[in-house]
């Protein structure tokens, strides 16, 4: 079988709130393959952007902790240190930041702020650098490159903002790159066309994609792989027509029928009772998402659940879900 | 951008009027003109005076006399100074010289005090680098200068005699020399320095806060994400980000400086504008004073123009048309 | 019966430049757009980022300056009143903001947040106030106690029910809701709007719901209105213009929402693909030579189209 470009094993990344560590990401593992795209779906305060910054080992250190493994082509990034992950960020894995206008700094050139890349991760001199960074615009699309070389981020578009950015991650052709809600600041037109580029830039390069995302309809539209993650954990991990067409966990189930479009007009949502719980006051010992389903009795759940295998590549966690109905229904 | 200059120019125009009427109705409004003094000699009858102050056009009504000193400054001119006996513009042009050399070496003092403790103590916030510039910072903030400028005089000029107490350059050495240059520098240092010592505390102030916000935005988060070390995403992202608003306030700078001077000149004897100003209100050289309150109102005028001119050019964002 | 009635309505900012700051040119920010809301109805504005739909509901409430046009409120003309004599008219018109987050003064109590509309129209005393307060925040599903809070302490969702509250203690007739579910994850999404739904039947409401989410308009209007550069491209009720739209740009923004159905991806990007083509092709029959969409024509007795 071959071998997955990223293998996370047991992450848990704990975030220091008054001289104690909470885990934020709590025992995470999963593994992204070459030419895929594995989303990780859920709310904020889930941990999903907390893990994607992990992976790069992106947070302030001083109060964050890692633990677990993050092997990136057998290598594991968590002992790295700062100076061999410098050769690891951007050059093999890419990042895309959700808000674009202030994800790139506003007093640099567009071209230098791509170019930079290059600078840190190849020997190429100053006239081919320029070269490869319009290269790289004319790919992402962007229709006056060696305009938009000069130009400065407010001088462009939303999406044009956003397709610089894609440029930035995809500079040093980075085997992973890791999008963190890519398209949630941007209109529905201009969505589409940014998930179109990612997938047509992932056929060139075969790069693994780790899409992060609340969006569950933007996941339907480019996934292999969709992770569910609830207070920090995993609650459900399977392909995406596994996911869509046979949601097990009450989570991803309850997620799913909230969704404006899918029900006709005018009908009632549903809506998921209680809230999201805070990293700090969180009942670790059980299911997390117990509080929010309160009709269905204790029994159903596991003590500390566990992942369980359902189908190939199907778990979910916690035997909740063999029990699980709507209230009402 | 020429435009935008001169419009601004345009608009300084009703500004200075107003400002010259303001200054113009309080030299009036103060007791006693520049014969005043003249007056206390018994020597002179009340007649003799009262010709001299027609001669002066002292006696006409107030706007006759608003219009002539307003028509000659249009023409540059702005009387003549009773003490001095000699042109305004002369008496200004001997010492305007010493108070720009006064205020540049201030300015460059502040910036190479300030730009060094804000990025160190806003990269290494809460250590004990920080701890030490914010201590600084504080003792700064709570210390009058006039307070600090007479320690340091009495302190470097006469108790240890390493600099000059007063004046603005050795009598004994000749003009152009390069120890007539070096003499100046001497003079000037330690009431730049006195000044700078303190007025470098909001700079610093200014520059650590700007540094702790910038190094946590987004921006500096996908220059960590390129794999550029630590060190280089200081310099090539977050100190010039952090300069702009800074560079931006140059020219306010200048303008509290000008003002400043006028203290520091006093407490140190340099003969500049600042000290030439307090000196004529004690003579009621009204003159002079007016003419000082003009140019320092052009000067803060010309500082808010440069600001805006300096933020356009540094900051891509802003764009005069 | 019409309760608002929005008549050849521009917003146009001057472009101004050199030495005396003379207008060169105008940015037509709204550029002619009518539309009318029946009582009780929810009017959706659709349209991407910069099309113009955010600064209509600014301009009924007069929060930005129209340039001409009629604005018809319950038959009085609101265009020909100044800010001040608007005052009388704001208490039937309210607004619901995006950004739950700064939209809420942080250090007013929720108390005086939502007693603020009270303050400035009528004069209750302390004790009715408190009332009415509860009574609201019981409403929007807030525990009375709440009112001491600081917005801070609240999830977004609370805080954008608050909001919500504020707006309908002066018992409005009309609600503009300017993105109002925007900022929110769908699980609090799903509440809100469910919530908007309940409250406009108990209060009879009537909505201008001004959105880009193309998911959430169907679900909450009867009629659309899709906006474009300015102007209106297409009005119709929902299934008209979800089921059958016929301008080209309308086209292209129903074939960009994002299909739930994984198995249908590939004949998804071929009909985006297929209608960009046709967008391509087909502009110059939509748009006049300047890029200006042409004005509205019937083509049924609800459903308009931009055609020249």
């Amino acid at each position: 079988m071959e071998k997955p470009i990223l293998q996370i094993e047991n992450l848990t990344t704990s975030f220091k709130i008054k001289e104690k560590y909470y885990p934020a990401v709590d025992h995470v593992s999963f593994s992204v393959f070459e030419n895929e795209i594995v989303a990780v779906v859920g709310e904020s305060g889930c941990g999903k952007s907390a893990l994607a910054l992990s992976i790069m080992r992106l947070h302030n250190h001083q109060r964050t902790k890692i633990e677990g493994e993050i092997k990136y082509k057998e290598r594991d990034l968590v002992d790295f240190s700062e100076r061999q992950m410098n050769q690891v960020r951007g050059k093999e894995i890419g990042i895309i930041f959700q808000e674009p206008l202030t994800a790139l700094n506003p007093l640099m050139t567009v071209g230098d702020q791509i170019e930079e890349n290059l600078t840190f991760h190849t020997k190429l001199s100053k006239e081919k650098r320029r070269l490869r960074t319009i290269e790289l615009l004319t790919q992402v699309g962007i229709p006056y490159p060696t305009r938009t070389y000069d130009q400065f981020p407010h001088e462009l578009s939303g999406g044009m903002r956003q397709r610089v950015m894609i440029s930035i991650a995809i500079a040093c052709n980075p085997s992973l790159v890791i999008a963190d809600e890519p398209t949630t600041a941007l209109d529905v037109t201009i969505q589409v066309q940014i998930l179109e580029l990612l997938k047509s830039i992932q056929k060139d390069t075969k790069m693994g994609i780790i899409l992060i995302t609340h969006d569950l309809s933007v996941v339907a539209e480019v996934a292999d792989r969709i992770i569910v993650m609830y207070a920090g954990q995993v609650v459900e991990i399977g392909t995406v027509k596994q996911i869509f067409a046979n949601p097990l966990h009450p989570y991803t189930r309850s997620l799913l029928k909230s969704i404006p479009s899918q029900v006709t007009n005018k009908k009632r949502l549903h809506v998921i009772d209680g809230m999201v719980p805070s990293i700090v006051n969180m009942n670790r010992e059980r299911c997390r998402f117990s509080p929010r389903i309160p009709w269905i009795s204790r029994n159903a759940h596991e003590e500390s659940p566990d992942l369980h295998e359902v189908a190939p590549e199907h778990l979910v966690r916690c035997t909740c879900y063999k029990h699980f109905y709507f209230k009402g229904s | 951008m020429w435009k935008f200059i001169l419009r601004r120019f345009l608009v300084m125009i009703p500004q200075l009027f107003l400002l010259s009427v303001i200054v113009f109705a309080l030299a009036k409004q103060m007791p006693g003109d520049a014969l005043t003094g003249v007056s206390m000699d018994p020597r002179i009858s009340p007649e003799r005076l009262y010709e001299l102050r027609e001669k002066a056009g002292l006696n006409d009504p107030w706007y006759e006399q608003y219009r002539r000193w307003i028509s000659g400054i249009a023409q540059g001119d702005f009387g003549k100074s009773y003490t001095h006996k000699i042109p305004v513009s002369e008496v200004i042009a001997e010492r305007i010289w010493n108070t720009v050399f006064l205020a540049l070496i201030t300015l460059i003092l502040t910036y190479l005090l300030a730009i060094p403790m804000g990025i160190a103590s806003g990269r290494f916030n809460d250590t004990w680098i920080d701890k030490v510039v914010t201590g600084y910072n504080y003792l700064g903030f709570a210390t009058p200068i006039f307070i600090f400028a007479l320690i340091m005089l009495f302190v470097f000029g006469f108790s240890l005699g390493w600099f000059p107490t007063g004046g603005s350059v050795d009598s004994k050495v000749d003009a152009g020399t390069f120890a007539y240059y070096l003499s100046k520098l001497h003079h000037v240092i330690l009431p730049a320095l006195s000044t700078a010592l303190i007025a470098t505390v909001g700079t610093v102030q200014y520059l650590r806060n700007e540094i702790i916000d910038n190094k946590y935005k987004d921006y500096a988060r996908t220059a960590r994400s390129k794999g550029i070390p630590e060190t280089q995403i200081y310099t090539r992202h977050i100190f010039r980000n952090s300069l702009l608003p800074i560079a931006a306030f140059l020219g306010y700078e200048i303008t509290g400086l000008v003002g400043g001077t006028v203290i520091i000149e006093t407490i140190f004897s340099y003969p500049g504008v600042g000290q030439l100003f307090v000196s004529s209100i004690g003579l009621r050289d009204f003159s002079v004073v007016t003419a000082i309150v003009m140019m320092l109102g052009f000067a803060t005028l010309l500082g808010t123009l440069l600001s805006d001119i300096i933020l356009s050019v540094v900051d891509p964002r802003i764009r005069i048309e | 019966m019409v309760l608002l009635k929005i008549d050849d309505l521009k917003v146009h900012y001057p472009i101004r430049g050199g030495v005396f700051k003379t207008i060169s040119d105008y940015i037509r920010a709204v550029d002619g757009v009518s539309f009318e809301l029946k009582e009780g109805e929810t009017y959706g504005l659709v349209g991407e980022s910069g099309s113009g739909k955010s600064t209509i509901g600014k301009a009924i409430l007069k929060l930005i300056n129209m340039t001409s046009g009629r604005i018809v409120f319950n038959g009085q003309d609101l265009s020909k009143f100044s800010f001040g004599q608007m005052k009388p008219f704001r208490q039937d018109i309210q607004m619901i903001f995006q950004d739950p987050y700064s939209s809420l003064n942080p250090r007013k109590r929720v108390a005086d947040i939502i007693a603020e509309p009270l303050r400035n129209y009528q004069c209750l005393t302390v004790g009715e106030e408190k009332k009415c307060v509860q009574n609201y925040l019981d409403k929007v599903g807030l525990n009375p106690d709440s009112m001491y809070k600081y917005p801070h302490e609240f999830s977004g969702g609370q805080r954008q029910r608050i909001g919500i509250a504020r707006a309908l203690t002066l018992k409005p007739k009309l609600i503009i809701a300017d993105e109002p579910v925007s900022a929110l994850d769908v699980s609090v999404q799903a509440q809100v709007l469910n919530f908007l739904q309940d409250l406009q039947k108990e209060f009879k409401l009537t909505y201008l719901f001004i959105g880009h989410d193309l998911g959430v308009i169907r679900h909450m209007c009867d009629k659309i209105g899709v906006m474009y550069r300015g102007r209106l491209v297409e009005e119709g009720i929902s299934e008209e213009i979800y089921e059958n739209p016929q301008h080209i740009y309308t086209k292209r923004l129903i074939a960009a929402i994002p299909e739930l159905n994984p198995e249908r991806r590939a004949q998804k990007t071929e009909l985006r693909k297929k209608i960009a083509k046709e967008y391509e092709q087909l502009y110059p029959e939509y748009f006049d030579e300047h890029g200006r969409a042409y004005d509205l024509k019937s083509i049924s007795n609800t459903h308009r189209v931009a055609m020249p």
